[in-house]
């Protein structure tokens, strides 16, 4: 077990750095000085040098990745050209709201899904097949930024029940655990989950359909296993693998926020990394995509030890 | 019968003496993580005749099937070279390219050896139109070939293999295998995945179509029975060494190495009278990663002494005959006390 | 003349009755699933929407009329409502679908030839290309591809060309994913196997016997990225990194008309709708597609 933990650990390495490589690399291929969004138009020669030392942009290439990269290891990410402040406060602070919402929709998600796709894999071929596939279809196929606007004129507009967007008076500052606070997170969470939902619905379809079809199951029912026991089996055979799209789910919400966050105003990650492209804040930009990136890649990591947990077959590779 | 399409004839070069196929020392590992290395292939040593048929036996991982494509130089070997008619294998006189269209293989999965996407014609037709032949020649060359194997070119030229049973399969495979006219043939249980009555119709085929093209066989088989049938020399393999090579009626008769001996007797008997009661070895079949030192069988061996697991029996002639062996009891002097004493010089 | 090309000479083979090939086989099963057939048609219907956008479009998409903005759906002279500024939406959204769908399917399309490429080449060949190959592949793999367009989007810039190049570096990797992992598949079958024992070179073997069995399921899998192409393109739009005004396109008029949910909440809806139903024929294509391909013969 131990071994394979190594092993998963020492093949994501290189793919880290590669990844922080890129995130760097990114700043460099903005066409344009890096500059130009710090400097006053007409900033004469001399202050550009100065504050091409400062950022450090006079260095070779190499050298700056790897001066970066140092930094980024001990969490510092720079400072912030819009705002001033350090970057790394800033992401871990919109990490927070986003997994705030991220996280109930991955609950959500996972929880319908499982239900769908259980009901459409269980009775295959049958109308309720047919019904629950479609709803997963559905849940794939929809632009879920629209959906975020649909549900704020239905249900801010319309209805009036919930906020249609921010993080509660204050801000998220000033959260706490309350409905009036919560009642932001509903209508974002909710839209957030549509996409997992559809994909686990699927997936699990599919896995539960397999399952169903294997030749040892007439055994099971010839032992005499009750449809209970052969729920407990499929389940068990299952579970693996949708858990593990359902942490690969909340790897993509955290990476993918910025549409939903940028409709319902919420301060998370996404929306950070809205505004950083927008004020082309390149330290801010930097920082968020290597933070987003790792976490992914992390989350990786860590669904592909659960799935070593739990399913011993998968370790012996 | 005959035709006068140019693929068929190749010039033989060294006469009738010369081996078709000399293996030396051909040597094929494959490294696993850590370490650990499989030891495939190690030191095989083997000739095949012109117009002979050479059976390969073995247990599952003795490396009858790496041997086989080291052959055919689908896996190139780590040591040790092959002369073909006399010309080494990838040298200057004989290219890889030209040994292939002399050299080819008929697999064990029928319906994985053919192209899902190909007519049967087309599979057919793809060796020649590599070398050279038009496509239409090709074709008409495929229905022929078809015909001889006992398909009717109207009924199946035009076909997909999933309409074909698996005996049908493998008659396209050899059909397939003698289009660029090969000299030898490699049948790798070629015949292991069919229905008994399939088979016996293949195995006739293959030997008539052995005597109407003048091939030279390596047949590989895990039944004795069909090895017995086809062979003229039946060459025995045990964790990726040759044990023994001789005559087939000799070997079968007189098996010298204490392993063929465990084989030919672990054969259920077709004689209700005389039934094969016990399982003459002992043990699980072996692991080819790390052989054991010396002798690789003295585990198995119910004659072992220190001498076999200390040093490693090399192939021998014993007797006059072409058997070789390669076995301590069978070598005199080599310190086994079974061995025929040394013959004192008078 | 060599003996060879003697034989060569003009032959004329007398072809025999063929039975039904592989394509005919999935054009038949996929007649029968009327919801994919029902899809296909809308896919169609909307791509000829596109082609002759200037021949349907009842008005002037780029017209603008500073007293008709916002008008709801049903107005005299505009079937679908005006948009923020005054322009027919009817003939806006008509219009737009052909942004929208060369968004979807040019990046998807070239990924498809550059993936394939390379997961090809890395499945055949195996060894230490596949691992360097794959390993380059994996980096921008670990990238959720929303922020990976995102990052790319915000590093080149806004404008249709720079969205179309980040959708498409987008796309590389999982299609390249797929390909060599089907590849990797077929090389390991004895047909290829065989075809390398007949002295076949690398080119002939891909080219003869490994394509026809690789192309159909990458080519399916390829499809059903297109929904994906189309909302993450508008996506981008929408956030302003994509298609910059007055340029109809369904995504930057969500952008638009997102602050007039409050005013005509449905004329705003109505570009997203636009997607949904693109996307969703698409994926019912996609899913009709393979489930046409997955039967053997």
């Amino acid at each position: 077990m131990l071994k394979y933990l190594a092993k998963r650990i020492l093949y994501v390495l290189p793919v880290a750095f590669g990844v922080s490589l890129f995130c760097f690399l990114l700043v460099h291929i903005a066409p344009g000085d890096p500059l130009t969004s710090v400097l006053p138009p007409d900033a004469s020669q001399a202050m550009q040098d100065e504050l091409r030392k400062i950022y450090g942009f006079d260095r070779p290439l190499p050298v700056q990745f790897g001066l970066w990269l140092l930094k980024a290891l001990q969490g510092d990410l720079g400072t912030s050209i819009a705002t001033g402040r350090p970057v790394a406060a800033e992401v871990w602070r919109a990490v927070g709201n986003t997994l705030l919402i991220a996280g109930l929709a991955t609950v959500i998600g996972f929880v319908f899904g499982c239900f769908f796709g259980f009901v459409a894999g269980y009775f295959r071929g049958s109308f309720l097949d047919k019904f629950a596939s479609m709803l997963a279809v559905l849940g794939v196929s929809v632009p879920h930024y629209w959906l975020g606007m649909v549900m704020v004129i239905v249900f801010s507009v319309q209805l009036g029940w919930l906020p249609p967007g921010g993080a509660g008076p204050g801000g998220s500052a000033a959260w706490k655990w309350d409905w009036e606070h919560v009642s932001y997170m509903i209508l974002p969470a909710i839209t957030m989950s549509v996409i997992p939902m559809g994909i686990i619905a699927r997936t699990v379809r599919a896995l539960v359909a397999d399952i169903l079809n294997q030749e040892f199951v007439p055994a099971l029912r010839a032992k005499g296993l009750m449809d209970f026991g052969v729920f407990r089996h499929v389940v068990k055979n299952a579970a693996p693998t949708a858990l593990a799209v359902m942490g690969l789910q909340l790897g993509y919400l955290l990476g993918g926020s910025i549409l939903i966050e940028t409709v319902f105003s919420w301060p998370g990650t996404g929306f950070l990394l809205g505004n950083a492209i927008f004020q082309r804040d390149l330290p801010l930009l930097q920082g968020t995509i290597l933070v987003l990136a790792m976490f992914f890649v992390g989350l990786n990591v860590l669904v592909d030890i659960l799935q070593g947990l739990l399913d011993p077959r998968v370790r012996r590779r | 019968m005959t035709e006068e399409t140019p693929l068929q004839t190749h010039p033989d070069r060294g006469g009738a003496g010369t081996p078709l196929l000399q293996a030396k020392t051909l040597t094929k590992h494959f490294p696993l993580g850590g370490g650990a290395v499989v030891r495939a292939v190690d030191g095989v040593d083997f000739a095949v005749m012109k117009g002979e048929t050479l059976g390969v036996v073995g247990e599952s991982g003795c490396g009858k099937s790496t041997t086989a494509r080291v052959v055919m130089q689908l896996i190139p070997q780590d040591k040790g070279e092959m002369l073909f008619d006399g010309e080494i294998v990838g040298g200057q006189a004989l290219t890889l390219k030209e040994y292939r269209r002399q050299a080819q293989m008929v697999f064990q999965d029928s319906y994985a050896s053919l192209n899902p996407r190909l007519t049967i014609e087309d599979s057919i037709a793809f060796g020649p139109t590599v070398h050279g032949v038009s496509k239409a020649n090709a074709i008409l060359k495929a229905r022929d070939l078809l015909e001889r194997v006992g398909l009717d070119p109207a009924r199946f030229a035009a076909r997909y293999p999933h309409e074909l049973s698996g005996g049908q399969r493998q008659r396209v495979n050899i059909a397939r295998a003698l289009a660029l006219g090969p000299r030898l043939v490699i049948l790798d249980e070629a015949v292991s995945a069919l229905d008994k009555s399939v088979e016996a119709q293949v195995l006739n085929l293959l030997a008539d179509l052995r005597e109407e093209f003048g091939l030279t066989y390596i047949f590989i088989s895990h039944d004795l029975n069909v090895v017995r049938f086809i062979s003229d020399r039946v060459m025995v393999m045990y964790l990726g060494e040759v044990v023994e090579i001789g005559p087939v009626e000799e070997l079968y008769g007189d098996p010298r190495h204490p392993y063929t001996r465990a084989l030919l007797s672990a054969m259920p008997s077709m004689d209700p009278d005389n039934r094969t009661m016990e399982a003459p070895l002992a043990g699980d079949p072996p692991n080819p990663i790390n052989p054991p030192e010396g002798c690789r069988f003295h585990p198995r061996c119910p004659h072992a002494q220190t001498v076999c697991a200390k040093v490693k029996p090399v192939l021998a002639t014993v007797g006059e005959g072409a058997r070789q062996v390669a076995c301590h009891m069978q070598v005199p002097g080599s310190g086994h006390s079974q061995a025929p004493a040394l013959e004192v010089a008078a | 003349m060599s003996a060879i090309a003697q034989g060569n000479a003009a032959i004329i083979v007398p072809p025999l009755a063929k039975s039904p090939g592989y394509w005919a086989g999935v054009w038949r099963r996929f007649k029968k699933d009327k919801v994919a057939v029902g899809a296909g048609l809308v896919v169609l219907a909307i791509i000829l929407m596109a082609i002759f956008a200037d021949y349907i479009a009842p008005a002037d998409p780029t017209r603008s009329s500073m007293l008709r903005r916002l008008r709801p759906i049903g107005t005299p002279g505009y079937p679908l409502g005006a948009d923020e500024l005054g322009r027919d939406m009817l003939s806006r959204l008509i219009h737009g679908a052909r942004l929208s769908l060369f968004m979807g399917v040019v990046p998807v399309f070239i990924a498809f030839v550059v993936g394939s490429v390379i997961g090809v080449a890395a499945g055949f060949f195996g060894g230490k290309f596949n691992t360097i190959t794959m390993r380059t592949v994996d980096v921008f793999y670990a990238f959720p591809s929303v922020l990976l367009a995102i990052a790319l989007s915000g590093a080149l810039g806004a404008g249709i060309t720079n969205s179309l190049l980040s959708l498409t570096i987008v796309f590389i990797p999982p299609i390249a994913r797929i390909a060599e992992s089907v590849t990797t598949q077929v090389r390991a079958m004895d047909y290829v196997e065989a075809a390398r024992a007949s002295g076949a070179n690398a080119i002939t073997i891909i080219r003869v016997h490994v394509l026809g069995n690789v192309l159909g399921p990458i080519f399916v899998y390829a499809t059903s990225l297109i929904s994906v192409s189309m909302i993450l393109a508008s996506g981008l739009s929408f956030l302003g990194l994509g298609t910059k005004p007055p340029t109809p396109e369904w995504g930057l008029m969500l952008n638009t008309l997102r602050t007039a949910i409050y005013v005509q909440p449905w004329v705003a809806a109505l570009p997203g709708a636009a997607i949904f139903i693109t996307s969703i024929s698409f994926n019912l294509l996609s899913d009709g597609l393979r489930s046409a391909m997955d039967v053997k013969g």
